[in-house]
């Protein structure tokens, strides 16, 4: 585990199976990824000939095209409000529900709370036909609200989990001081508790924007009309239409999944404690 | 079981100290307000979107239902039945415990090995981490996508290595033969990283002081790794293991891009037969009764493997 074991001479040859290991592993993940940013630069023509290396004759045409195309902008404009909705409802009636789990003790509290829980077993395919005839029923078919609230009420059990726990670990005293000075509930949870849980906010945040932001088969079923769809959809659209012009789909998935990569590498320590700790504590 | 998720080891300074409350009466009050304001929002959404619409599953699994108008052909279990006579649904049985195989049995111990490398602390270490859990967050449409291109016969990566080597590229997501198998290697590519942080995660808040005492005693690397750090890692693998199992039971996405459950059904998942059987298509009741049979798998294995294996987690 030393750092002196890990420099030791290349020669070790437990330190040169890691290396070619890890090496080669790097190399399965990158390919297909470069690949793909490479592909939209060449034609037709030569992706078929070359489709690892750079291209011969840099082609910019496929990139600046889909940047200066509405439909582009279109799909991730969708796909950012339906995500924000997500995230906003989930975090105001989550967090509403974790201080009430945390800081208020009635009768059937904990009961109400695992029946909240049981959201974690639930597999989302079971429900998305009923889901569809509600959703319908409500009127709400063909909107980004139709597609946000079933991702909110899919994400509450995981959300009201991790924050209750963080909720709770504010010191009692603070809200026993509070009270006593005649702050209420509802400020203290406004002025004290949401402030002071920023770090489990975004931690909540993070996980439904991700899961909302990838997100397929909901917004599938629940939105008719190409000029709503989110990107994961007009993608798949785009593939329809252009279906073997693998240079075009190519550009397209490269600029799709760059936001993604640039919110990743932006904020990746709190994305990966998001996505993992939301497993564990889970 | 989910109470003991919810209340387990935060138990802390509040747990013990609100009694004295109750007496006092504004503050009831006000407690009051908040019990009023702050919990019916997320148990209306929840209660509306997710238990009544599984509920629905199974009251609509009853009916020959296309989904215009009230549900009134009965049918009894006759969709069930009609589920359990069709090959493709036993396929897609058959495809999520290859997958579940190959989760257990390839990517887990890749990335246990994996996380064992990068645990520790070299130039490199944090980037490749990085790099390696990239994949978990694209999402799987785009991922699907990407595949579709590596893998396509006139165009892809593995067409043109075919051809340095002067053999007719394999149409390899086209074939009944090969398209599951494809299908099986994305899941690897793409899942084992976030598994990876996991163990990655587990291994840095292990407690370092048994790992120098085996060392001390003379236990080899080996040794150590074999007697100390994998019991220590149990809990992690134990979990690691079920995200797999209900990850694996869920998939869908990834499927569509790539093969969409073809051909022949050779690669749908129990989601993506439900899709292309239910959903698609309007059958309401048919689809339904798949959607409890998932959800029936899914419960049952959650419980039994929680019960089993997560006694005290």
């Amino acid at each position: 585990m030393s750092r002196a074991e890990t420099t030791q001479t290349a020669l070790d040859p437990a330190l040169l199976f890691k290396v070619v290991f890890l090496a080669v592993v790097a190399v399965v993940v990158l390919v297909p990824l470069l690949a793909t940013v490479l592909g939209g630069f060449k034609s037709l023509g030569e992706l078929r000939v070359n489709p690892f290396g750079l291209p011969d004759h840099w082609e910019w045409q496929n990139y600046a095209d889909i940047l200066l195309s509405a439909r582009y902008w279109q799909l991730l404009r969708n796909s950012l409000i339906i995500s924000t909705l997500a995230v906003t409802l989930t975090l105001i009636v989550a967090s509403m529900a974790a201080f009430t789990f945390a800081h208020v003790r009635f009768y059937g509290s904990s009961m109400l709370l695992s029946y909240l829980t049981l959201g974690l077993l639930f597999p989302a395919a079971t429900a998305v036909l009923p889901l569809f005839i509600r959703v319908r029923d409500l009127g709400l078919l063909d909107t980004y609200l139709g597609v946000a609230l079933p991702q909110v009420a899919f994400s509450l059990a995981m959300s009201v989990l991790l924050l209750r726990r963080f909720f709770k670990d504010i010191p009692y005293e603070l809200l026993e001081a509070a009270l006593v000075d005649g702050c209420s509930y509802i400020k203290f949870f406004r002025y004290v508790t949401l402030p002071l849980s920023r770090p489990i906010l975004a931690t909540v945040g993070t996980i439904t924007f991700v899961n909302s932001w990838n997100a397929y088969l909901l917004p599938l079923v629940m939105l008719n009309t190409d000029a709503l769809y989110p990107w994961p959809l007009g993608i798949m659209v785009y593939q329809g239409e252009y279906s073997s012009e693998w240079n075009l789909i190519l550009t397209f998935i490269t600029l799709t999944i760059l936001p993604t990569i640039i919110f990743f590498l932006l904020a990746q320590k709190h994305i990966v404690a998001g996505l993992t700790s939301g497993a564990v504590k889970g | 079981m989910a109470r003991r998720i919810a209340s387990s080891p935060t138990i802390g300074v509040a747990e013990t100290s609100f009694s004295p409350l109750v007496v006092r009466g504004p503050s009831w009050d006000g407690r009051f307000t908040v019990l009023v304001l702050f919990l019916p929002p997320a148990l209306l959404l929840f209660t509306l979107f997710v238990v009544l619409p599984i509920g629905e599953a199974g009251w609509y699994s009853a009916f020959n239902w296309n989904g215009f108008g009230r549900p009134t052909n009965w049918i009894g279990f006759d969709n069930y039945r009609f589920v359990f006579q069709t090959r493709a649904f036993w396929l897609a049985l058959r495809n999520n415990g290859m997958i579940i195989v190959v989760s257990l049995a390839i990517q887990l111990p890749l990335a246990l090995s994996l996380a064992l490398m990068l645990a520790e602390r070299f130039r490199g270490a944090v980037a490749l981490r990085m790099l390696f859990f990239m994949p978990y967050i694209l999402a799987e449409i785009a991922t699907g996508l990407i595949f579709s291109f590596v893998y396509d016969g006139d165009y892809g990566l593995v067409a043109s290595i075919w051809r340095t080597f002067g053999a007719e590229p394999p149409h390899l997501l086209a074939s009944t033969d090969t398209a599951m198998l494809a299908v099986l290697i994305v899941i690897v590519w793409k899942y084992f990283g976030f598994h990876m942080m996991l163990f990655i995660a587990a291994l840095q808040s292990l407690d370092k002081s048994l790992i120098e005492a085996a060392r001390i005693d003379g236990a080899t690397r080996s040794q150590t790794l074999r007697h100390v750090i994998i019991p220590l890692l149990y809990p992690t693998i134990r979990l690691s293991v079920f995200f797999a199992i209900i990850g694996s039971l869920q998939l869908f996405d990834l499927v569509m891009p790539l093969t969409r459950g073809g051909p022949a059904d050779s690669s749908n998942t129990l989601v993506s037969f439900l899709y292309n059987n239910g959903i698609s298509r309007m059958r309401v009741g048919y689809g339904s009764a798949i959607g409890v049979i998932l959800f029936v798998i899914c419960v049952t294995f959650a419980f039994t493997y929680k019960r089993w294996f997560m006694r005290d987690e």
